[in-house]
């Protein structure tokens, strides 16, 4: 058995109990990402040579008993819009296509200090814009299940490497569901955790009140043990909090009697595939087989989250992708008469169609006499939203959904359509808005043989009550993946 | 026949708070420095960075706000403006346009033309200064130095209150003195940490709406935004005698030329996009913060006014000279403290102290010397060890070098000679010397005694004591 197949933790357990050395795994996440990368495009970066200094340097660390956590020595792949100093990052945009931070992401460090080593940087849709990696400057990611299909996004590149065994687990980061719906395409397990509970610090910003950064696994441990040392309060994040209830594995029971579970009844309405809509609600029967309550009810403004959303990470993004002009570092246009012709040029050549499609939604929701009628109407939305979940978790512990509507699309389907593609959205993005964490896990499979995701949604800093629902669930299943992760 | 017109002033006044550190970072705030050496992935807007507050400029801004006699909003945010400028890394600057710290204030006012008034503040808010750009003529190119970058600043934003521009001094200069006493910055003009933009528009005496204004920029001294002000009303009131219209526009004002030229109109006004700063958490001020504040409020300058005048029954003009600088104050005070008579102090400070920097052409806030060494002074000369030539010699000194007073009198041998059986034999020998001056002295010519004193003190160099001297002369005189 290869040791790709095994998950994080295992593959610590490995290398902590010296049956495998930390360069061992790290040479085979290289090999693997090797052999597929040609096929999938995975990665923006892979730093083979770093990885394997890297990787010694840890083991050395390990063999004095320096190192003794769950993660050391496995290697580990950082969505492209996360600084490692000296590492290039470029959040798969042609204006960032040379950029080398000076400094690492708060969670890259936390994760490198409890020893795991970063084999590279994974695409992503341009500055995580998108739902299907396809916005990569770098061209698209293909998702292992079927080449022809997307693996989701914007954490597309994490998702696929982690579902083609490239690498164990990767870290995404989430705004509208860029974690969970790569992870619910790709047949991989993600969390978005309560906003504040992950520092952003390194984190090149998309929509800073939504951003979120979160691990994509193979299982449910996986994500409660790398969410365990990337959370904690920041000092150089203010929007980061130190909250209790943080020892995320001590979640992992396999228990869910009494548990109180509601389902919104809108979730299951038109628009939602029959074989995503089947599974998921033979999961919520699964879980009440096992001792849940489960409960349909009325969740109500669902139909604003998406324009809420949409006007309010536009809006954030405008101001947030501002700095990138040419000046002080990146791209910048080869030839221009003045200042402002430099700007526009760079701007113009070095941001793509989405991204500029969003530039100039957040601008204009922004500007002078649309203020109110847009970008207040969407903050009170959000509040509103927000409410509607509070009243509902007053009742319900966990609240169960779909990830997405449907199962992974064909690649391109989606380009031509932004507006479809964001209805893609409707359940992932009203989380961000309402700063809840959100899990989503595999929970079977369509009549084309792609994966299907759940989507489990918790209170405010509580990850662990939906880290135990979905391990619960997951007990009942085995993990399946693609044919492309067998190869190895 | 010309109409009788008045003119209506508001001001913007950017005051760089003194603070270590930066606004949003752990940078120092330091003047000077290598190029960019103050800088870090904050406050050069790198991706992935983010802003954290510094409390200590939400402490400075509340004790201005507080002196001010504004509110204090409970619940203040950040927003961003946002606009393209290269000394501006982000390509956004942090500022509060929605909930700014402090609202609805009032500073009290004096001038010979218009008398008490009070000049309304309409809010005070918190931002971060932008870098600098240096033009390389030899490169073609320009260069950002990021040093100034993230350094604090407050925008105190007045009611269009001002109808002069005597009072517009006045309350520039009230400000200044208020926030100098605060401990908050020192306002220097000349040097930027306090900048003012002059609102001005020109209306018939007497009628009820406003005329259309301008923005007057680049004002580095109280005499250049005197003459800005008089040059702008002279230009609107001679657009709207002539039939014109005055354009909404920034202008910048050029000292030299003594003249304004138009920046950009209202038309090409940037949109700024404001928007709340979502990397920002709100800043809630409770009454514990707020106490605390109050508690620290040093005594500003109308108290100080007061207790000078009852405590140490001074002049009212020696008092507004005195507290019209904190640096004098502090020193007036401090001498004091070292056991110096309040007079004594006042009078050093009034009459050499102002001498000395007229002469230098020097502020107040120049003075170097301490008041350690003013207080050694006024015990030299109260214990007549130096007689007041001498000490007005020393203390030119101590204005310039700020030397040790006991030690340059005792290097220099400047002490009062008391051996009176010295000062005696002196005397007896000038008295036989000049035998004309003697006989006029006792023909009735009192006056004649003074030459004989002159005589007397040069012989002793100086370091008689005058009384003395009187004294002894008229004892050998009359035998």
């Amino acid at each position: 058995m290869s040791l790709l197949e095994l998950t994080a933790v295992e593959l610590g357990n490995k290398i902590k109990n010296k049956e495998v050395s930390s360069v061992e795994a790290t040479k085979e996440a290289l090999a693997s990402i090797k052999a597929k990368e040609e096929r999938l495009n995975c990665f923006v970066t892979v730093d083979e040579e770093g990885a394997i200094k890297r990787a010694e340097k840890i083991q050395a660390r390990i063999d004095k008993g320096e190192l003794t956590g769950s993660l050391a020595g496995v290697p580990v792949g950082i969505k492209d819009n996360m600084n490692i100093a000296g590492m290039l990052t470029t959040c798969s945009s042609k204006i960032l296509y040379n950029f080398k931070p000076t400094f690492n992401s708060t969670a890259v460090e936390k994760l490198m200090n409890a020893g795991a080593v970063v084999v590279g940087k994974t695409n992503m849709d341009e500055f995580a814009m998108g739902s299907t990696s396809e916005t990569s400057y770098f061209g698209p990611t293909k998702n292992p299940w079927d080449l022809e299909r997307v693996p989701g996004g914007s954490s597309g590149g994490s998702a696929a490497a982690v579902a083609a065994n490239e690498v164990p687990f990767a870290l995404g980061s989430d705004t509208g569901g860029s974690i969970r719906q790569p992870a619910s395409f790709c047949g991989v397990t993600g969390i978005k955790p309560t906003y504040g509970r992950v520092s952003r610090y390194g984190l090149i910003a998309y929509g800073s009140s939504l951003d979120q950064i979160g691990p994509l696994a193979k299982d449910v441990r996986d994500c409660a043990t790398v969410l365990e040392i990337i959370s904690g309060k920041d000092d150089k994040d203010s929007t980061s909090v130190a909250e209790a209830g943080a020892d995320f594995t001590s979640a992992l029971v396999d228990d869910v009697k009494g548990l109180k579970i509601g389902i919104p009844k809108t979730y299951f309405s038109e628009g939602l595939d029959a074989s995503v809509k089947e599974n998921v609600l033979k999961a919520a029967k699964t879980l009440e087989e096992k001792g849940a309550i489960v409960e349909e009810f009325d969740l109500g403004l669902v139909d604003y989250a998406i324009p809420a959303y949409y006007i309010i990470a536009s809006a954030e993004a405008s101001s947030n992708l501002e700095r990138f002009d040419g000046v002080k570092y990146g791209y910048r246009t080869d030839s221009f008469l003045d200042l402002h012709n430099m700007y526009k040029k760079t701007r113009s050549e070095g941001f793509g169609a989405e991204v500029k499609r969003r530039i100039m939604l957040g601008s204009f929701v922004l500007s002078s006499g649309y203020f109110d009628a847009y970008y207040m109407k969407a903050l009170r939305t959000k509040a509103l939203i927000k409410a509607e979940f509070d009243k509902a978790f007053e009742k319900y512990d966990v609240i169960l959904g779909p990830v997405a509507p449907t199962t992974a699309l064909k690649l391109g389907e989606s380009l031509s359509d932004p507006i479809k593609m964001y209805l893609g959205d409707i359940y992932t993005v009203s989380v961000n808005l309402a700063g809840l964490p959100g899990i989503s896990l595999p929970c079977g499979f369509d009549d084309k043989g792609l994966p299907i995701g759940l989507q489990l949604l918790g209170k405010h800093f509580d990850e662990k009550t939906i880290l135990r629902a979905a391990y619960a669930f997951e007990q009942t299943k085995s993990y399946e993946c693609s044919a492309i992760a067998k190869e190895v | 026949m010309s109409k009788e017109y008045e003119t209506v002033i508001g001001l913007e006044v950017h005051v760089e708070l003194n603070t270590k550190t930066k606004i949003f970072c752990g940078c120092s705030t330091a003047f000077g420095g290598e190029v960019n050496e103050h800088t870090c992935p904050v406050c050069t807007g790198m991706p992935g960075s983010l802003p954290v507050l510094n409390k200590e400029v939400v402490n400075k801004a509340i004790a201005v706000g507080l002196a001010t006699n504004c509110d204090i909003t409970r619940n203040c945010k950040f927003d961003r403006k946002n606009y393209f400028y290269p000394d501006n890394p982000q390509n956004y600057q942090i500022s509060q346009l929605y909930y700014p710290i402090c609202r609805n204030g009032y500073v009290e006012i004096e001038t010979e033309e218009f008398g008490k008034k009070k000049v309304g503040i309409h809010e005070i808010h918190m931002e971060e200064d932008a870098g600098k750009l240096v033009h390389d003529e030899f490169m073609d190119c320009s260069l950002v130095d990021f040093n100034r970058s993230g350094v604090p600043l407050i925008e105190i934003v007045s009611e269009p209150d001002m109808r002069s521009a005597e009072e517009v001094i006045a309350y520039l200069d009230k400000l200044r003195l208020i926030i100098q006493y605060l401990g908050a910055s020192d306002c220097k003009l000349n040097e930027g940490s306090m900048r003012a933009d002059v609102n001005l528009s020109i209306r018939e005496k007497g009628a009820a709406e406003f005329g259309t204004r301008t923005e007057m920029k680049n004002l580095n001294s109280f005499k250049a935004i005197a003459r800005a002000i008089e040059n702008e009303k002279e230009r609107q009131i001679d657009i709207i005698e002539s039939g014109e219209k005055v354009v909404q526009e920034t202008r910048r004002w050029d000292d030299n030329k003594e003249y304004s030229y138009a920046m950009r109109s209202k038309e090409d006004a940037q949109d700024y996009r404001y928007f709340p700063d979502p990397d920002l958490v709100p800043i809630v001020i409770d009454d514990a913060w707020l106490e605390r504040i109050k508690a620290d409020q040093p005594e500003l300058r109308d108290e100080k006014r007061i207790r000078y005048k009852d405590e140490f029954e001074l002049p009212e003009y020696d008092i507004d000279i005195i507290t019209g600088s904190k640096k004098m104050a502090d020193l007036f005070e401090e001498t004091i403290g070292k056991g110096a008579n309040p007079k004594k102090v006042s009078n050093w400070l009034m009459v050499e102290t102002m001498r000395l920097l007229k002469e230098h052409d020097m502020d107040a806030d120049d003075i170097s010397f301490s008041a350690d060494n003013l207080a050694k002074l006024i015990a030299l000369t109260d214990s007549k060890a130096i007689n007041s030539s001498v000490a007005k010699e020393v203390f030119e000194h101590i204005f310039a070098e700020n030397i040790d007073p006991d030690k340059y009198v005792e290097e220099h041998g400047l002490k009062t000679v008391n051996d009176e059986g010295a000062l005696r034999e002196t005397i007896i020998k000038i008295i036989a010397d000049n035998p004309q001056s003697v006989a006029d002295y006792k023909g009735g010519k009192e006056k004649a005694i003074g030459f004989l004193v002159g005589q007397t003190m040069k012989a002793m160099k100086g370091k008689a004591e005058p009384g003395m001297v009187n004294q002894i002369l008229k004892e050998e005189l009359a035998k």
